[in-house]
């Protein structure tokens, strides 16, 4: 019970890194972006090859920080796989997401999101193969809380977890206490009267997808880190990411951090009374629950 | 030749039960501005319920109740509109991104129920023991699938029909009203909620028939036949033909499922074996480019909605007249 | 006669293409007034001020700003210009606090922020006493000296006000529209949308009236305070536009 609890808050944080950027393109640009668990493969795959890259050029940080088997070349991975997934986030709207936009089809973005996320993961596919791939060989050993119950903790689960609550509170940081982040939730809550307060909107807009392409690649990682990367590892996070925002409530960037760790203890916690193959229907479940129980989520806002 | 023949019909019988399925959707989102992101799961749910009730008795799994096929069709379209009807009444009401999660959420767990659930319907080895209609009077060859082929032909065009009728009724206008400016169709004292729901069940139904089809034609349904693959493909049909036109959505049933037949055929005969382990990873990439460009620089499809303007009665008996 | 600080030439502009609102609409507002638009509902008061917010596309005709080309300014930049725009409603950002709302108005003042934000705490007292609440608790006048308060921390020339007393008691009206008056004499010029035409008529230097898109007819706020036609366009709608 309390194993499963831990394994649970260990998904919560990368699915809450996830759901933060999901959450906030579907309230500023108010569409269900199912090309949104993509970013979080790229990031992770980009990190795989950074980390690769970064290794080769300075060995010397290519050694594990123990007791972590993290190594200081894949932390420096992950911030450039931050960098360049916000950026290909940025270019997917651009190329994609921004033409269909000025088509003036705001319901066709949903399928055009579908679209791009069966082109990313398959082009993911084809570059890195279909079988898994991790960041690091070597066997991490599990340090043994208590042997009755047993309770098995992996230095590297509390590295993620410690990162993931530090990133979040960072955001915190920004959206209430800077100004660039009260511009960030003027345009999420009214976004003419944003643009009428001098706020550029199209300057937040690209704010935004790289706040969220920048988390979803820590997100990705961490799944990598925790489990291992394939290329289809999208297609299995992207309705327990959308199940966060909706029990969080769209629009909600706390939200989606509650509605991360709900969902992932919830998914492990439902171990102990399904089998494991029913897990993928387990943030159906939470979405039909949270939808009969109170439809705008825990801090979300009736919006039309 | 007779083979190329066989082969024809085997072709047209597909595509016609996937126009079925095309057509149903376009319901929902041609004509109501519906996203189904889970069309795979009603089409699997009429596939599953209508080989459970029509089949004979199956050790394991539910099933086997052998009833009348056109009433065991009609269970499959039932427990469609069913699941329909659920989901669209938690969603209706909220924001159109909520539809959307949740029918794709319906989707996923389908698939995962029934590759899971070998109490209902057999897990991973699916559905077996249905015997196709008739089969003692035509037998299994070529006469058959022809037979076969003749009543999905008569059932497409008979929904055809019906949508048709439905686009020129005042209840296509209202779908459209709705669907274009909601609070105007509300401010005229009609209930979108509702009738978004009576749309969403529809075109649901009609997604069930068409799985329906498609499990007695391969008298046979597993896990692996309510993949999202199929909603990809479907969705793509609809986009290419032409949201809003019921003849867009055949069109392109037809040219997407023939050329995602020919892309997998020219994949096998002619990429190098290596390559032909992602010959599905290829045919995603094309059918997401498909969905994407035609958003991009097309998207109104290749046959265009065609307005019917409520008011001008001429309109109206033109689009009768092409019955 | 003093010189405009804003002109409207022929302005034709509308939500919609080939669709106009406004035809050929003209308004000229001199420094340090308050100058007035009103007309019936539907007059398009509120699209002029719109179109030359740039929230609307004007198709044709010209305005200038202090002898500048501002025709379909982009909305976040009229502040950069020294335009400030009250919307009628939805003017503050509920989920923000007061303080936040002002913090971001205030985001392009620099170093000059503290001090300006002392000064619009000072102006407006009920904010200051307020200014960790979130706006959306504010009562509707008190939201309306916030919209105003956040207008002033970009130190405007201009202000355009969308009916700021929409949804107010007429207590609360007199008060924003006696602090309109006060602006003036701080230099601030106020282009002001009202349904109050007697009471907005009291305190306006100029009024311009359309109706159907259109100019009727325009001239000194007082000249009009007992004009009959102003009742007449009104009324021709079936309408006292009168609090």
């Amino acid at each position: 019970m309390i194993q499963h609890l831990l394994d649970g808050i260990l998904t919560g944080s990368y699915l809450s890194l996830g759901a933060i950027g999901l959450t906030l393109v579907m309230h500023i640009l108010r569409f269900a972006n199912f090309s949104h668990a993509e970013l979080l493969s790229l990031g992770a795959y980009a990190a795989l090859v950074c980390d690769a890259l970064v290794s080769g050029l300075a060995p010397f940080l290519a050694v594990k920080l123990a007791p972590l088997s993290l190594t200081g070349s894949l932390i420096l991975a992950i911030l450039v796989s931050m960098v360049l997934t916000g950026l290909s986030a940025l270019l997917i709207d651009r190329l994609v997401f921004k033409r269909v936009r000025e088509k003036g089809q705001e319901l066709s973005m949903v399928f055009a999101s579908f679209g791009m996320a069966l082109i990313m993961r398959n082009v993911i596919g084809l570059i890195f193969g279909l079988s898994p791939e991790l960041y690091s060989r070597d066997i991490a050993f599990a340090t043994i809380l208590s042997r009755d119950p047993l309770i098995l903790v992996k230095p590297d689960q509390v590295f993620v977890l410690g990162a993931a609550l530090l990133l979040m509170f960072a955001l915190h940081l920004v959206l209430s206490r800077t100004t660039f982040g009260y511009a960030l939730r003027a345009v999420a809550e009214n976004p003419s009267l944003a643009q009428v307060n001098g706020v550029n909107l199209q300057r937040t807009i690209m704010a935004v997808w790289l706040i969220g392409g920048g988390l979803a690649a820590v997100a990705g990682v961490f799944y990598g880190i925790s489990h291992q990367l394939i290329p289809v590892m999208g297609r299995d996070l992207v309705l327990p990411i959308f199940a966060a925002t909706i029990v969080g409530g769209i629009g909600s960037v706390y939200g989606a951090v509650l509605g991360g760790f709900i969902v992932g203890i919830a998914g492990n916690l439902a171990l102990l009374i399904l089998p494991s193959g029913y897990t993928p229907s387990v943030p159906f479940l939470m979405i039909l629950a949270v939808l009969m129980i109170r439809p705008h989520g825990l801090f979300g806002e009736a919006r039309a | 030749m007779i083979g190329v023949i066989s082969y024809l019909v085997f072709f047209a019988t597909t595509a016609s039960i996937l126009a079925i399925a095309v057509l149903g959707l376009n319901l929902q989102w041609g004509n109501t501005g519906l996203f189904n992101g889970g069309v795979v799961a009603f089409f699997g749910a009429g596939a599953y319920a209508t080989l459970i009730l029509g089949g004979t008795a199956q050790a394991g799994h539910l099933g086997g109740y052998g009833i009348f096929y056109p009433l065991a069709l009609l269970g499959g379209m039932v427990v469609a509109g069913l699941m329909a009807w659920i989901v669209g009444l938690l969603t209706l009401r909220l924001r159109h991104d909520y539809l959307a999660i949740a029918t794709f959420g319906v989707a996923v767990a389908f698939e995962n129920l029934m590759r899971n659930a070998e109490w209902l319907a057999g897990g991973a080895k699916g559905v077996r023991g249905f015997e196709r209609p008739l089969r003692t009077a035509l037998g299994d060859g070529f006469i058959y699938n022809l037979a076969f082929f003749a009543v999905v032909l008569l059932i497409l065009i008979l929904t055809y029909l019906f949508l048709q009728r439905i686009v020129v009724s005042p209840f296509g206008r209202l779908l459209r009203a709705i669907r274009e400016d909601e609070e105007a169709a509300q401010s005229l004292g009609k209930n979108p909620a509702r009738i978004r729901l009576i749309a969403f069940i529809t075109g649901s139904v009609i997604l069930g028939l068409a799985g329906g089809l498609y499990g007695t034609f391969y008298a046979f349904v597993s896990p692996q036949d309510v993949l999202p693959t199929l909603t990809f493909q479907i969705w793509a049909m609809l986009i290419v033909g032409g949201a809003g036109n019921n003849r867009g959505a055949i069109f392109g049933a037809f040219l997407i499922w023939g050329a995602w037949t020919a892309s997998g055929w020219a994949l096998s005969r002619f990429a190098p074996v290596e390559v032909q382990l992602y010959t599905g990873s290829v045919q995603f990439i094309l059918i997401g480019s498909v969905i994407v460009g035609m958003l991009m620089w097309r998207p109104q499809g290749f046959l265009p909605e065609h307005l019917v303007v409520s008011h001008k009665g001429k309109t109206k008996r033109k689009q009768q007249g092409e019955y | 006669m003093a010189e405009a600080i804003l002109q409207a030439t022929a302005i034709t502009a509308g939500y919609v293409p080939d669709l106009p609102i406004l035809r050929d609409v003209s308004l000229t507002v001199r420094p340090a007034q308050i100058t007035l638009i009103i007309g019936p509902n539907g007059a398009g008061k509120s699209t002029l001020i719109k179109a030359i917010a740039g929230l609307l596309p004007v198709s044709s005709g010209q305005i200038r700003f202090q002898g500048s080309d501002i025709t379909g300014i982009r909305t976040d930049q009229l502040s950069a210009q020294g335009i400030a725009y009250v919307p009628q409603t939805d003017n503050i950002f509920r989920s923000l606090t007061i303080r936040q709302n002002l913090d971001l108005a205030l985001r392009r003042a620099g170093g000059q922020a503290p001090t300006r934000l002392a000064q619009l705490f000072e102006q407006f007292p009920a904010l200051a006493a307020k200014h960790g609440d979130k706006a959306g608790t504010l009562s509707g006048g008190q939201r309306q000296f916030l919209a105003i308060a956040m207008a002033l921390a970009t130190a405007p020339k201009l202000i355009l006000m969308d009916e700021p007393s929409a949804g107010l008691s007429p207590k609360a009206t007199q008060e924003v529209l006696e602090h309109a008056r006060t602006l003036t004499t701080q230099g601030v010029s106020i282009l002001l949308v009202e349904q109050n035409v007697n009471q907005a008529l009291r305190l306006a230097d100029h009024c311009f009236i359309l109706a159907e898109g259109r100019n009727q007819l325009d001239g000194p706020a007082e000249d009009l305070r007992d004009n009959k036609i102003v009742g007449d366009i009104y009324l021709g709608n079936r309408r006292m536009g009168v609090a």
